[in-house]
Order: C-alpha cells, then structure tokens, then sequence
C-alpha cells in the first residue's frame, strides 16, 4: 500500500464518520439535496486557492462557510426556501468556479472528483483533527437539532436557540465538506452525507442506533471506495459512491428477509 | 373566598400581532391556582398564539402577569415524529437522564414504561404519543400545564381516558391547566373555567355558568371584537 493510499485512508475513514454523523441530521431535516448541492459551492474558493496559491481547502471552506451563511440569513430574510436558495447558489458557484480555472484543466478535475495522491501527512492530521472537532460538536448540538425537528416551539420554550445551533450545524457541514473534497471531488463529496444516512435510516428505531450506523456506513463507504480505487487503480471518488450504495442496497436487502421472516 | 393574591396568572390588555395582521386583541382576564381554564374557539381564534405569549415565544403588548415562581409544563399542538427514529426513552432523556425518573413519569400518565420505553415515537398510538407528551412536559414537576389540542388523532375513549387521567394529576399535584380543546363536552366535563376567543374575548367565566346553549352557539361564530373589561374568575 502507497503512502497516499494510507494517509487516504485516514482521511477517507475520518471523514466518513463525520460526514455520516453530520448527514445523518441532513437527512432528517430533509435536506438531503441540499448537502449534496452545498458542496458544489467549495469550487470558486478551490479555484481562488490554485490561482493565488493557498491550499484549494481552506478556500474551498470558505466560501462553503461564507455561502452557507449568505444563504442561512437571505432564508431568514426573504422566505425562501433554503432548498430554493441552495439550488441558485451552486449552480452560479459551479459556474464562476469553471471560469476561475479558465484553463487548468488537471486543478478543475481534481477539484470536481478529488484526488487521493495529493493527500499528505498534514492532510491526514487535519482531517483527524477537523474530524473529531466535528464529531464531538456534533454529539454536543445534536439532539437540540432533533427536539427542534419535532416541535420548534418545545425546541425555544426549553431555552434552545434554533437559529443559532442551525448556524452551527452549517459551519460543522462545511468544515467536513471541504476535508472530504480530497477524497471526492465537490460533485460526488454530498454523497458522504446522504447514502449512509439513509442506510442507517432503515434499520433504526432509535436516535443513537440511527447516528452510529449512520458514522459507521459513512466510514465504510470511505475506506472500501479507496481501497478499490488503489486496487483498480482509478479515481476513488465514484467508487466510495458505488461502495455506499452497495451498502445501502445490502441493508434494503437484510431489512427485506427479516421483515419477510417476522423478525422486525 | 377569593382574594386578589390566590391567581396564578393575571393577563391584561394583551394584543398580540403577527406580520400586521392582529390575532389576539384586547385580552384581560385571571385564574386562580390549581384551576383549569378551557379555551376554546374557531380555527385561527389566536388560541395557540397565546400559548406562545404565555411561553414568552412571541412579542406581544399588554401585560402577562404570573404569581409567584412559575415552571411551566407544555405540550405541543403539532410534532414531526413519524419519520424520526428516536425511541421514549431518548425522547424523556432529553430532559431528564435519570431511568427512574423516566419510569416514574411514565408510570404517572398510566404507560407501562417497560412496554414503550424502547419503542421508536413514531410506531405510537395517538393516545401514547399523547401520553408521552404529557410525561415530558411533567419531567420538569410544573406546577402550570398548557396543553393545546390535546386530543387530535386520538379516539374518543383515549380522550376521555386522557382527560381523566391529567384531571387526577393535575388535582393531586396542584397543577394548574390550561388547555386548548374543540371538544365542548370535554369543556364542561373537565374544566373549571372557560375563555372563549375569537381574536378577542367572546366571553369568560365558570364552566357550569358560561356554557349553556346561547354562549355555544357564539364559540364559533363570526369574530365580535367589541371592548371587554376585565373580567376575573
């Protein structure tokens, strides 16, 4: 095994976890397409960092961070949908970010699909770092999210500030996003918060239950697709996507026997 | 005899109005501790805006006034349980993590606690959600409840049980009740004191004196915001 491969692990697995975690509350807060259509707004920052040469991530994280917000706040202003708002946004994040490469090519591609050589020892370290920080963030925030979700008015009568912890949660997206882009690519680095989710989704009946397997199938979904990937020797972005969702039809299946043999 | 010092809540001249579209206007009235006030009124009467005003959730102009320390019980009118996997246990646990405090809460609004405690909110029947519900809001040992629609998705035989049940609770812990209910049967049955809304006060006073044919006929009829004064129970 190469070096980036196994520093790609760590950064594959590290970050599955958080991003399974994390999507695991985008998935109940129905805002499945949204995460996925978020991540595409990184490009333009990912482009900023070629150009002026900073690391494409923490430009790619700001302008996730900074357009989360934007649109967070024009939600609150306007009455629009945060879908509405998302789906204006990365299309024109797309577009400006196209324009910004102009005509590099080989930072274009890497930035759309990712790319798993250019993983180092510092990545791998701020990927652990970032992912645990997110994780314990998470765990601390997310079950006002959930109480929100189910009554936002028991959510405020018991003191909790929606609005600021949604804030919060969208900082925690962002940060793991713009991590798992690496791996990825900003076209397929949504899938990391959906798939496994919905995986978990379907086997659960309990909160805890439901974010653990959520972080688990997110990690697997990581290390199975690099690991095919290095053997195949091709990007590993679409094969952590095939990966998940072999998982996620392995788990339909499992569901479907014991419920046909009177298990659930 | 009553006094001026035994109301728990006093509410004066209150006007509430969302987007400048006025829904409560004008509202004064009182009740005593441990009391139970219905309200009742038509869809869009401003009922569950004065929950919010209540809770402190919404601005609102006028004066609400409790007497003395207050921790308030609430039970919602809507929730989104069905597609979110979380178990009674983790629900109550939100509140309170203690296992026997959580028995103890079940066992109070008559749920056998081994049978549900592990069970997803969303498998529920509508009188355990409810019941459930009304566990969480008495974690807290309130000595108010607001309880809006408390009923809704919930047979007839259920309500009364349910109704029945927190009469006890609430007489036997000195809870004072309020409870928003479509329900005139459950008005007369179960409250001591009714308020009547339309946007403004339709009328108020106590259950046995207010509700008889002509007040009911006004519950859901067309607003009539005249001036009241005050107007104590």
């Amino acid at each position: 095994m190469s070096e980036a491969v196994a520093y790609g692990l760590i950064v594959g697995a590290t970050v599955g976890l958080a991003a399974g975690y994390l999507g695991s509350i985008m998935v109940l807060e129905k805002m499945a397409l949204v995460g996925d259509a978020l991540s595409h707004v990184a490009l333009p920052g990912l482009a900023l960092g070629v150009l002026y040469n900073f690391n494409p991530l923490v430009g790619g994280f700001l302008f996730l961070f900074v357009s989360a917000v934007l649109i967070w706040h024009l939600g609150r202003v306007t009455k629009l949908s945060f879908e509405t708002l998302v789906g204006a946004a990365f299309t024109l994040a797309l577009a400006v970010g196209i324009l910004l490469f102009g005509d590099r090519l080989d930072a274009l591609e890497t930035a759309l699909f990712g790319d798993i050589a250019q993983v180092g020892l510092i990545s791998a370290v701020a990927a652990v770092l970032v992912s645990a920080v997110v994780i314990l963030l998470t765990k601390m925030i997310s079950k006002r999210i959930v109480l929100g979700l189910i009554s936002e008015e028991l959510a405020v009568s018991k003191g909790i500030n929606v609005g600021r912890i949604n804030l919060l949660y969208l900082l925690l997206v962002s940060l793991t996003v713009a991590i798992g882009i690496q791996i990825t690519g900003t076209l397929l680095v949504g899938f990391l918060v959906v798939t496994p989710a919905a995986a978990a989704r379907i086997v659960s009946s309990s909160l805890s239950r439901y974010f653990t397997l959520s972080a688990i199938f997110g990690a697997m979904s990581a290390i199975s697709g690099i690991l095919l990937s290095s053997y195949f020797n091709i990007l590993p972005g679409p094969l952590v996507v095939v990966s998940g969702v072999a998982i996620f039809v392995i788990v339909i299946v499992i569901r479907w026997r014991l419920r046909a043999r009177g298990l659930t | 005899m009553d006094t001026q010092d035994d109301f728990i809540l006093r509410v004066s001249k209150l006007s509430i109005q969302v987007s400048n579209q006025r829904i409560l206007d004008n509202l004064s009235f009182q009740i005593k501790k441990g009391a139970t006030l219905a309200i009742v009124g038509p869809n869009g009467a401003g009922k569950t805006t004065l929950f919010r005003a209540l809770l402190n959730l919404i601005p609102y102009s006028g004066t609400i006034e409790w007497n003395g320390k207050v921790n308030i019980g609430y039970v919602p009118q809507i929730l989104s349980v069905r597609d979110i996997p979380i178990s009674v246990k983790e629900f109550l646990s939100f509140k309170n993590e203690s296992e026997s405090d959580i028995n103890s809460v079940l066992a109070s609004v008559g749920l056998d606690s081994e049978a549900v405690v592990g069970k997803s909110l969303g498998v529920l029947s509508g009188g355990q959600l409810r019941r459930v519900l009304i566990a969480w809001a008495l974690v807290d040992k309130p000595n108010v409840l607001l309880f809006d629609e408390a009923t809704s998705g919930v047979d007839l035989d259920s309500e009364e049980a349910i109704y029945g049940m927190l009469k006890r609770l609430t007489e036997r812990e000195k809870i004072t009740l309020l409870l928003i209910s479509h329900d005139l049967h459950i008005v007369r049955e179960y409250s001591d004191c009714v308020l009547a809304l339309n946007r403004c006060m339709v009328f108020f006073g106590e259950s046995k004196e207010v509700m008889n044919p002509e007040n009911q006929k006004l519950i859901y009829g067309e607003p009539i915001c005249k001036e009241y004064g005050e107007a104590y129970v």
